[in-house]
């Protein structure tokens, strides 16, 4: 078996082009989804009214306990069946469902960064007469989401390599046109190689960076 | 009242025509966890070990195996193994073979991370009081180390197995008969999309549930083992970073 150069020279750039550009707006939508679902998930579990808590913690734990792809499958071939009958495209259902799972794991994230802000905080706060929506946003969360940045980096590079799945629902991104690349000539090496390498290439500096940044927070 | 068999197909309307199915599916999904948690945690166990290495290059051979497979997710190995390799090797793995491969290659890195985190976390005087005492290093480790960082592998390690399980749905894209694979097998066959991935999400669910209560048990175990209590509730941790390290590691080593 040998590879096949030329043929690579030529996809290669249909892959960086209209497959990369999908799998960055994957990541970069479903991220933004994640990081703001995410907040509100936390917010809402800490809430003092017992069933918003409990809904909320239940949502959460329901969500990490069930494989991403049936969520995928979910949003794409269920909500079109149910009233009031959503019909998402593969990618919107698949940025949806990839940002809803990765935000219940954001909302641990976010919930330990708020637990790590002394108490003394909320009481100054207090002391100070502070309303609750300025104690949130001026005091707790700045200290907060400081507290966050490495675990959320984590979830960043986690969306991203995770976004393959949406292939499977039928999104064309990296991997979903190495697939289709390597059907035409049921040649599957070198679009799969050259994929995973990419995937690659990109993750392991990404974590390596965020694993410095880690240690310089620490201390 | 007779009881019914959930996997019979007695029950009335779409749970009857899909249950018999569901419930072949996860037996495969429970075969494909079982088999990916054994070879994940075997590999773990070595790399983890031989990361923590005096000699640079076993280090260096664990670092790499980690960081590779950590590099990209279970789905982009799983098709590059599936589809890719034959044409290297020249012969194809049947579709279950490949998923618990992967799946063990895939979640030992992380597993590995973990047991290394955890080892490192054990603190230094007790080691140096194994040499004080004349134990030789595997008496060091099989009698010291370990036990102690066997109680602190188990939470992480619990997450891992519930990822584990999530991951397994993945094989179903190489055609392996597990539970997603028949939900939508079903679904094509007689409708009823909400119902049927309804059922399936719950039950992997429930898997979760179990995995989770058999770990505590281990967990209580293993701590009582080593003369400790187990602390009630402890927050979920996060699979892919690292937890072991961060509270204790960073901590014990400066």
């Amino acid at each position: 078996m040998n590879w096949d150069w030329e043929w690579t020279r030529e996809f290669s750039v249909e892959l960086f082009t209209t497959g990369l550009k999908v799998t960055a707006q994957i990541t970069v939508f479903g991220a933004i989804v994640a990081f703001i679902f995410g907040l509100l998930l936390a917010l809402l579990r800490r809430s003092k009214i017992l069933w918003v808590s409990t809904a909320a913690r239940w949502f959460i734990q329901f969500v990490r306990s069930t494989p991403l792809l049936v969520q995928l499958f979910f949003l794409f071939y269920v909500l079109p069946t149910i009233p009031p009958n959503i019909k998402l495209s593969a990618l919107t259902a698949g940025i949806l469902g990839l940002g809803v799972h990765y935000a219940c794991y954001t909302a641990e994230v976010y919930r330990a960064g708020i637990d790590g802000v002394p108490p003394g905080q909320f009481e100054a706060a207090t002391a100070l007469n502070l309303p609750q929506v300025r104690t949130w946003t001026s005091v707790i969360l700045p200290q907060a989401l400081r507290r966050s940045l490495p675990a959320l980096g984590n979830v960043l590079v986690a969306i991203f390599k995770e976004s393959p799945q949406l292939s499977i629902i039928t999104v064309l991104d990296v991997i979903g046109t190495a697939q289709e690349l390597g059907s035409e000539r049921f040649r599957y090496l070198e679009p799969l190689t050259v994929a995973g390498l990419f995937f690659l290439v990109l993750a392991i500096p990404a974590s390596i960076m965020i694993r410095r940044l880690e240690r310089r927070l620490e201390y | 009242m007779a009881t019914i068999n959930p996997c019979s197909g007695d029950l009335p309307g779409t749970f009857g025509d899909a249950m018999p199915f569901i419930c072949d599916g996860a037996v495969v999904t429970a075969q494909v966890t079982l088999g990916g948690a054994a070879l994940a945690i075997v590999l773990a166990a070595v790399a983890g070990l031989a990361s923590t290495s005096h000699a640079w290059l076993v280090r260096a051979v664990a670092r790499v195996y980690m960081e590779f497979f950590r590099g990209a997710s279970v789905l982009v190995q799983l098709f590059w193994i599936f589809y890719a390799m034959p044409a290297i090797t020249g012969y194809r793995l049947s579709p279950i073979f490949a998923g618990v491969l992967t799946l063990g290659l895939n979640l030992g890195a992380y597993g590995s991370e973990v047991v290394r985190g955890a080892i490192q976390a054990v603190p230094v005087p007790q080691r140096e009081a194994g040499i004080a005492l004349n134990f030789s290093t595997y008496q060091r480790m099989r009698r010291i180390i370990l036990p102690q960082a066997f109680v602190a592998m188990v939470p992480p390690g619990t997450s891992l197995l519930i990822e584990l399980l999530k991951a397994t749905s993945l094989v179903s894209a190489i055609s392996v008969a597990d539970m997603t694979y028949q939900a939508n097998v079903t679904v094509s066959s007689i409708g009823n999309q909400f119902t049927i991935f309804g059922i399936v999400m719950v039950i992997y669910f429930l898997m979760a549930q179990v995995i989770t209560m058999v770990m505590r048990v281990v967990e209580r175990r293993a701590a009582t083992m080593v003369g400790r209590e187990t602390p009630k509730r402890r927050p979920p941790q996060m699979a892919w970073t690292d937890p072991a390290p961060t509270s204790a590691g960073g901590g014990g080593k400066s």
